[in-house]
């Protein structure tokens, strides 16, 4: 049998898409789960909640001095008031790439990911191979992700062990000095916001 | 010491796959990822619980679940070992009562109010020990010290080295004690920064380095 008989969820239907189903069908029965509920919260991650976010807070970063300043030193007051708190986004640190760093997030131990600022986790992220080597050859990982880093540039990992949560700015790309802060968002991709990517460069 | 989960450094993952790229990769992901999150509005547990019963998957079930099988699998122990559901219900693939816990059932007019709400895990408590600059040493071995096999979020991976604190975050909810009911017995948090070369050896990196949280009982001065 692939499943420990020790542990309860065992007796649920092996295929998983039928196991979500026959754990919602019995919650719905002892009147736990509303099912118009879950469909609300899928919509919320699905639409609403993204790294859509997080660009237009890395675009006004890049654009504003003082509200830098103040992301750096103390965001929550600020991300409350825009509508950018929530579950699992309540102690957000943003952190700079500079010339001299380049900053990565991972979570070795689970999953911890700034939800109100870039939405639910890739695959990529949750996976054995991320969580295991971010932190002992971040170079490498990088590497696969097309990412090259700058001559004598360090790289900081940053492992999730606690409720704070790591935002990574990237550095702005040369020749924006003119964009819009909603043109800087478009540059400002999830993968830059975690440092697996840089920001893209302006088409010219 | 550790359990399945406690990943950082392991070898024999094989590479990151970039193109494993989306959110859900199929329908039943963001229907788990939302039973979770309906379920955890009950108020039967807290995070540190939902994540100790992932941890306390079997070794095969985690290797081998993908990762929103170990939500699901997570969350059916959970309900049954706070006796909200029965194994006989599993069995039968439906509920035989209404649930006492039904008036807590979260609706779908309340969702968005709840997301957005968050619950921050910041609490008042003894002053810090540690100043920023200071050295200090992780302890070892990596494991609750109040619980034997207990959720703990120090990674073994840091057991015994020697880091710097460059960040304060105030007192935080204490997980090793959250996880199994003892109280939040909030502590000072710190991130604290290790060399890569203290962490992985002589062969990496001299200028890298690794920030991990972590709580001021998980430390001593150096």
């Amino acid at each position: 049998m692939p499943h420990d008989h020790d542990h309860p969820h065992a007796h649920l239907p092996s295929d998983p898409a039928l196991r979500v189903k026959a754990l919602e069908t019995i919650l719905t029965d002892k009147g736990l789960v509303d099912p118009a509920a879950l469909d609300e919260i899928i919509d919320t991650y699905q639409n609403k909640i993204g790294p859509k976010n997080g660009a237009a807070v890395v675009a006004k970063m890049w654009a504003d001095p003082a509200f830098r300043e103040e992301m750096l030193n103390d965001p929550m007051p600020r991300l409350q008031e825009m509508g950018l708190y929530g579950r699992q986004g309540e102690h957000m640190v943003f952190v700079e790439n500079t010339p001299e760093t380049h900053n990565l997030v991972v979570c070795t131990l689970c999953s911890c990911y700034p939800w109100p600022l870039l939405g639910i986790p890739p695959g990529w992220y949750k996976s054995d191979a991320y969580r295991a080597r971010s932190v002992r050859e971040p170079r490498k990982v990088l590497a696969e992700f097309g990412v090259t880093l700058a001559d004598g540039q360090k790289v900081r990992v940053w492992d999730s062990t606690a409720e704070v949560r790591y935002l990574v700015v990237p550095m702005r790309p040369a020749g924006t000095e003119g964009l819009s802060e909603q043109d800087l968002a478009g540059l400002v991709t999830r993968d830059s916001m975690i440092g697996a990517g840089l920001a893209l460069e302006p088409k010219t | 010491m550790s359990r399945i989960h406690d990943m950082g450094g392991r070898f024999g993952t094989g590479a990151v796959d970039p193109e494993d790229n989306a959110t859900f990769a199929k329908d039943w992901h963001q229907r788990a990822l939302a039973l979770n999150l309906a379920c955890g509005a009950l108020g039967q547990w807290n995070i540190d619980m939902s994540r100790h019963a992932r941890e306390c998957l079997s070794a095969a079930d985690y290797a081998g679940f993908s990762y929103y099988e170990k939500w699901l699998g997570g969350l059916t122990d959970s309900l049954v070992a706070k006796g909200v559901l029965t194994v006989a219900e599993l069995e039968a693939g439906q509920g035989a009562t209404v649930s006492e816990l039904a008036d807590r059932k979260l609706k779908a007019d309340a969702v968005a109010a709840t997301l957005a709400a968050g619950s921050p895990y910041t609490r008042e408590a003894a002053p810090a020990e540690f100043a920023l600059g200071d050295r200090v040493r992780v302890r070892r071995p990596a494991r609750n010290a109040l619980v034997e096999g207990g959720h703990t979020r120090l990674p073994a991976y840091a057991a015994g080295a020697l880091g710097e604190i460059v960040l304060m975050h105030g007192a935080h909810v204490f997980p090793d004690s959250n996880a199994h009911g003892l109280g939040e017995a909030a502590e000072p948090l710190y991130a604290v920064r290790f060399t890569a070369r203290e962490l992985w050896g002589g062969e990496a990196d001299p200028e890298d380095e690794m920030v991990l949280d972590l709580w001021q009982s998980y430390l001593e001065a150096a």
